[in-house]
């Protein structure tokens, strides 16, 4: 059973077909890219896939739950268990500390940890930054907390928005090094993004155009210690 | 538990101390809120008392009298035993003989120059000074003006003793008591009592050669017409020989004044209240719409809308505690600055205004901050993936 499995899924807006009969499979383990253009869907499918919304038609099955069937309450739930959310403008409470904003993720999953928090501040290079505020931080190091803060509580798929948009050269190496590290753990990634590099490191590429997915590249070079064969279906 | 309870209050302090400049503003608005409230409970409680002491300064307002002939000075301290030592004002007991100046009749009454002074402190003495002592004459203004009196002249004052009246009725030569007084003052009123010359109730024994004759007993009593009433009818049980009045005029009105200020300060206090109100929920709408952005991370890592109710509930409530606290020191202050200024005397604390103050506080916090932070449930937790 694949980890996350769309089955003919619809998004209709009156006239618009957000995302117009989209099928995938996302095996556990795997690294996974979606490009396109702005408007091709990669948001919607985006809140689709993280629980923060629901399809108009068709099935989404996450560890073999429909979720497009579920309450926004069972979503809440849902998302907190088994999603880690990595965002493009990093989304950190400003008021609290780096390790504060890590243990907010342990706040609302279970119990909060500081001492588990720092160790995944140490993970992503960041135990000297923990008592920093966001304002205190650059953003490569504001990324990395959202970084640990997504895979602090151990998700089934870590789920990154345009996670390099707001970062130089620099950082975003340090970001895309992380995914290979958290893609060596196990840690399932998809990760939808504007910057061929960064989508082209990934095991495969799946490109999002007006609503459907137009080609699906696969990345023969993948270094990463696990691959998968090319038999997944668009 | 203990770990998600501290990192509750972790949050919630880190949100109100590292947002100093946003929270500040809420906080004052709290906090102004509770000082008005306070203040004005403190008042409100304490105007009965204020008021009651400036009433003191229209005149007494309770007389007692006797009942067949018993009035004397034991029954009339028995009936003020009957009043609270802390309440009872002054006490002035009258005695009114009729005698003659220059031959004239003249009615002169016989009281206690001090309990005059705390009974009637509205008595103007328009020459001179209050009469204090043995040999003092104070006298009304009309019977100045009819005499040609004035203040610092020597008058003898005459008697005709019971035992000689029928005598002097028949125009017999009769022995007249008689005594030489200072005029201390001239008194000025307004009312009846410049028709009268006052003297220490010693004096006017001597004169007479009859003591322990009181014909009345004017009482200021600093309490509500209610409780008069009931020391009042106290008095008629207790001392059947004495007969206790009010002084309705005074007494009435007291009660009427007192009335319709008690309530244009509950009046002004509701107001402050509701303004207080609107002020918070304001500031907390406020709060959330420049936080819908971490209202929507929090709901995308997560949080129910149980917990973000819980969180911004209690950032409002640490709001209203601190607003309180605030409050009720500033409301003290405030309380105390009005008291003095207005009815120049301090006021007394009340230390259970305090918790009342902290909890009305908070409650009023809640309250208005119920609305905007239900809304706050809302927000779509989808607004953190579009890269606004």
């Amino acid at each position: 059973m694949s980890l996350l499995e769309l089955k003919n899924v619809y998004k209709i807006y009156g006239e618009l077909h957000a995302l117009d009969d989209v099928s995938l499979k996302v095996e556990k383990g795997e690294w996974v890219s979606i490009m396109g253009p702005s408007g091709s869907g990669k948001s919607t499918m985006m809140n689709i896939i993280g629980c923060m919304d629901k399809p108009t038609k068709g099935e989404v099955l996450l560890d073999g739950v429909d979720i497009s069937k579920e309450s926004s309450k069972n979503l809440t739930t849902i998302r907190r268990d088994k999603i880690g959310l990595i965002f493009q403008q990093f989304h950190l409470v400003n008021y609290l500390t780096a390790v504060e904003n890590v243990m907010l993720a342990q706040y609302y999953h279970s119990i909060p940890d500081e001492k588990e928090a720092l160790e995944a501040l140490e993970r992503v290079g960041l135990a000297d930054r923990a008592r920093h505020l966001p304002s205190q931080l650059s953003g490569g190091e504001q990324q990395r907390v959202c970084v640990a803060r997504a895979l602090i509580n151990y998700p089934e798929i870590i789920l990154a928005d345009e996670p390099t948009g707001n970062l130089d050269e620099a950082n975003e190496e340090i970001v895309v090094d992380l995914f290979h590290k958290l893609h060596d753990d196990g840690t399932t990634l998809i990760v939808v993004t504007h910057d061929p590099e960064v989508a082209e490191v990934a095991q495969r590429t799946l490109v999002l155009r007006s609503g459907k997915f137009s080609k699906e590249i696969v990345n023969e070079n993948f270094t990463g210690k696990i691959r998968f064969g090319d038999n997944n279906p668009i | 538990m203990i770990k998600k309870r501290r990192m509750f209050f972790r949050m919630i302090f880190a949100s109100l101390m590292r947002r100093r400049s946003r929270m500040i503003v809420a906080l004052l608005s709290i906090a102004i809120g509770a000082t008005i409230l306070s203040g004005l409970v403190s008042i409100y409680y304490d105007v009965p008392r204020q008021m009651g002491a400036e009433f003191r300064n229209y005149g007494a307002n309770m007389i007692l009298t006797g009942r067949d002939g018993s009035f004397t000075n034991t029954n009339i301290a028995a009936a003020k035993g009957v009043i609270p030592s802390n309440e009872l004002v002054g006490a002035a007991p009258y005695r009114y003989e009729n005698v003659r100046i220059r031959e004239k009749p003249v009615v002169a009454a016989g009281t206690d120059p001090a309990g005059v002074k705390a009974t009637s402190p509205y008595w103007l003495i328009n020459d001179g000074e209050w009469f204090e002592k043995s040999g003092e004459l104070l006298v009304g203004a009309n019977i100045a003006d009819a005499f040609r009196l004035k203040a610092g002249d020597k008058i003898e004052v005459s008697y005709t003793p019971e035992s000689q009246q029928a005598a002097a009725a028949d125009n017999q030569v009769v022995e007249d008591n008689f005594r030489e007084f200072t005029i201390s003052g001239i008194l000025k009123t307004g009312g009846s009592e410049e028709d009268y010359v006052y003297m220490p109730m010693s004096d006017l024994e001597e004169l007479t050669g009859i003591s322990d004759k009181i014909d009345l007993t004017e009482l200021s009593v600093s309490a509500t017409s209610d409780k008069l009433k009931d020391y009042a009818s106290e008095i008629d049980s207790v001392v059947p020989a004495v007969n206790a009045s009010l002084v309705k005029r005074v007494t009435a009105s007291e009660a009427t004044v007192l009335t319709k200020l008690q309530a244009l300060v509950l009046l002004v206090t509701v107001v402050v209240l509701a303004l207080t109100m609107i002020c918070v929920a304001t500031t907390m709408t406020a709060v959330v719409a420049e936080r819908r952005k971490e209202i929507g991370l929090r709901k995308a890592i997560g949080a129910s809308d149980g917990s973000i109710i819980k969180e911004f509930m209690g950032e409002s409530m640490l709001l209203g505690l601190f607003g309180g606290i605030i409050g009720s020191v500033l409301g003290y202050v405030f309380a105390q600055q009005v008291s003095i200024h207005v009815f120049s005397s301090s006021i007394s604390f009340r230390p259970l205004l305090v918790p009342i103050t902290i909890i009305v506080s908070i409650l009023v916090t809640g309250v208005s901050s119920l609305m905007p932070i239900r809304s706050a449930t809302d927000i779509d937790p989808a607004l953190v993936l579009k890269g606004e």
